[in-house]
C-alpha cells in the first residue's frame, strides 16, 4: 500500500514535470513570436520584399540572425509546431517511469509516426 | 497592418475560448471566419488554422494535466491512429477536391448534431452504465478523474475501442486535408462511440489535436502554406483565449456545454454543406 502510494506520488511528479516542460516550450515559442510581431510593427514590414517569406531552415536562420521580423516569426511557429512533439517524448519517459512497458511502445510509434510526417513534409515541398 | 493584425488577434482570442470550450480546435471556426468572412485564400486560411489548433491544444494541455481530467493512454493509443490518418490526408491534400471533403464534412457535423440532441433529450446522461470491452481492460484505458462542478471523484470504462479506432483514423484524415485539428470527432468517438465521460474526452480530444495537427503542419510549414503575418497574430490571441476558455470550462455542467455545442456544430455543419455545393452565406 505504501509502495503504491510512493508510486503514484512519483506518477504526480512526472505529470507535473510535463506540464512544466509543456508549459516552457509553450512560453518560448509564444515570446518568439511576439518578438517578431513587434519588429513587424517597428519596422513596419515583414523585412522580405512583395510579402515573401524565408522558406526552410537555412532562409530562415540567416533572416534571423538578421532580426528579419518574419524570419522570428516562422522560428517562433516551428517551435510552436515542436510543442506537441515534445509532449510524445515525455510521455514516453512518463510510462517508463510507470514500467508500463506497453505504453512505452505505443508512444513511440507514435514519435515514429510524427518523424515520418516530418520527413514526408520536407520532401515533399 | 497594425489593423489586420489586431483583427487577427481578435479572431483568434475568440477561437481560442470558444474552442477550448466545447473542445475543438478553433480550426473549425477560424477557417470559416478567414476565407467567409476575411475572402482569405483557404491554402493560407487551412495553413493559419494547422497554428491555430496546435496553440488550442497546447494552451489547455496544460491546465487539464494539473486537473488531472486527461487520459493519457486513450490519448497514446488513439494517436496511431490520427496521426497515421493524419499523414495520408496531407499527401492526399492536392489530390482530393475539397468539396467533396466540405459536403461529407458537413453531413457527419449535422449527424453529430443529432446525436447531440438526442443525449440531452435523455434523463441522468452522466450516469452512463458501461461495462469495459475486453480490448479497453487490456489496454488498460479506463480512468478516473475529479468533476468540479460535481465534487467528487468519478471512475469510468470505456467501450467499442475498434470503432473508436476507426473514429479517430477518419478524424486525422480530415485533420491532415483540411488543416483542422477535427476535434468533433474526436470527441464524437471518445464520448459518443466509446462512452467516455465529455470532460474527460474534451481534455483528452485537445491534447490529441496537438499531435495530431504537429504531424500535418510540418507538410504546411514546409510547403509555404503558413503565412507568418497571418498565422502568428492568430496563435497569440488563440493561447490567451484558450487559457481563459480552459478555465470557464471546469466551472461548468456538462448538459450546458452540451446545450452551447448543439447549435454551433449544426451550424458549422450546415455551413461546410453549403460550401460544398458552392453557396457562401
Amino acid at each position: 500500500m505504501i509502495q503504491k502510494n510512493s508510486k503514484a506520488k512519483e506518477m504526480h511528479q512526472v505529470e507535473l514535470m510535463i506540464g512544466q516542460i509543456l508549459r516552457i516550450g509553450v512560453i518560448v515559442s509564444a515570446v518568439v513570436i511576439v518578438l517578431g510581431i513587434l519588429l513587424m510593427v517597428i519596422q513596419g514590414n515583414g523585412g522580405y520584399p512583395n510579402g515573401v517569406q524565408p522558406e526552410g531552415f537555412v532562409a530562415i536562420a540567416k533572416g534571423v540572425v538578421a532580426f528579419k521580423p518574419y524570419a522570428v516569426i516562422m522560428l517562433g511557429l516551428f517551435l510552436l509546431i515542436l510543442t506537441p512533439t515534445l509532449r510524445v517524448v515525455v510521455s514516453i519517459y512518463a510510462f517508463a517511469v510507470e514500467k508500463d512497458r506497453l505504453y512505452v511502445w505505443i508512444t513511440t510509434v507514435v514519435l515514429i509516426i510524427l518523424v515520418i510526417a516530418s520527413i514526408i513534409g520536407y520532401f515533399e515541398h | 497592418m497594425i489593423y489586420s493584425l489586431l483583427l487577427m488577434l481578435g479572431v483568434g482570442m475568440l477561437a481560442g475560448v470558444f474552442g477550448a470550450i466545447l473542445g475543438i480546435g478553433g480550426g473549425m471556426i477560424i477557417t470559416p471566419v478567414l476565407t467567409l468572412g476575411l475572402g482569405l485564400d483557404i491554402k493560407y486560411a487551412i495553413g493559419a488554422s494547422i497554428i491555430a489548433v496546435i496553440a488550442t491544444s497546447s494552451g489547455s494541455t496544460i491546465a487539464y494535466l494539473k486537473d488531472e481530467m486527461l487520459n493519457l493512454r486513450v490519448a497514446m493509443f488513439l494517436e496511431i491512429a490520427t496521426t497515421v490518418g493524419a499523414v495520408i490526408g496531407a499527401v492526399l491534400t492536392g489530390l482530393v477536391h475539397p468539396t467533396f471533403l466540405y459536403f461529407l464534412f458537413g453531413a457527419l457535423l449535422v449527424f453529430t448534431t443529432y446525436n447531440m440532441i438526442r443525449k440531452l433529450m435523455m434523463k441522468n446522461e452522466d450516469a452512463q452504465d458501461v461495462t469495459a470491452d475486453r480490448l479497453a481492460t487490456k489496454l488498460n484505458l479506463n480512468g478516473t478523474y475529479y468533476d468540479k462542478a460535481l465534487k467528487k471523484q468519478v471512475d469510468y470504462q470505456v467501450q467499442n475501442v475498434p470503432g473508436g479506432f476507426t473514429m479517430m483514423f477518419g478524424a486525422g484524415l480530415a485533420s491532415g486535408l483540411l488543416g483542422i485539428g477535427s476535434g468533433a470527432f474526436k470527441v464524437l468517438a471518445m464520448d459518443t462511440i466509446m462512452h467516455m465521460p465529455l470532460k474527460p474526452s474534451s481534455a483528452t480530444s485537445n491534447l490529441m489535436m496537438g499531435v495530431t495537427a504537429a504531424a500535418s503542419a510540418m507538410v504546411y510549414f514546409f510547403n509555404g502554406s503558413i503565412k507568418a503575418g497571418i498565422a502568428a497574430p492568430l496563435a497569440i490571441g488563440i493561447l490567451l483565449g484558450a487559457l481563459i476558455g480552459t478555465r470557464i470550462m471546469q466551472h461548468l455542467k456538462p448538459r450546458l456545454i452540451r446545450m452551447i455545442f448543439v447549435p454551433v456544430m449544426l451550424y458549422l455543419g450546415i455551413q461546410m454543406i453549403m460550401k460544398g455545393f458552392g453557396v457562401t452565406i
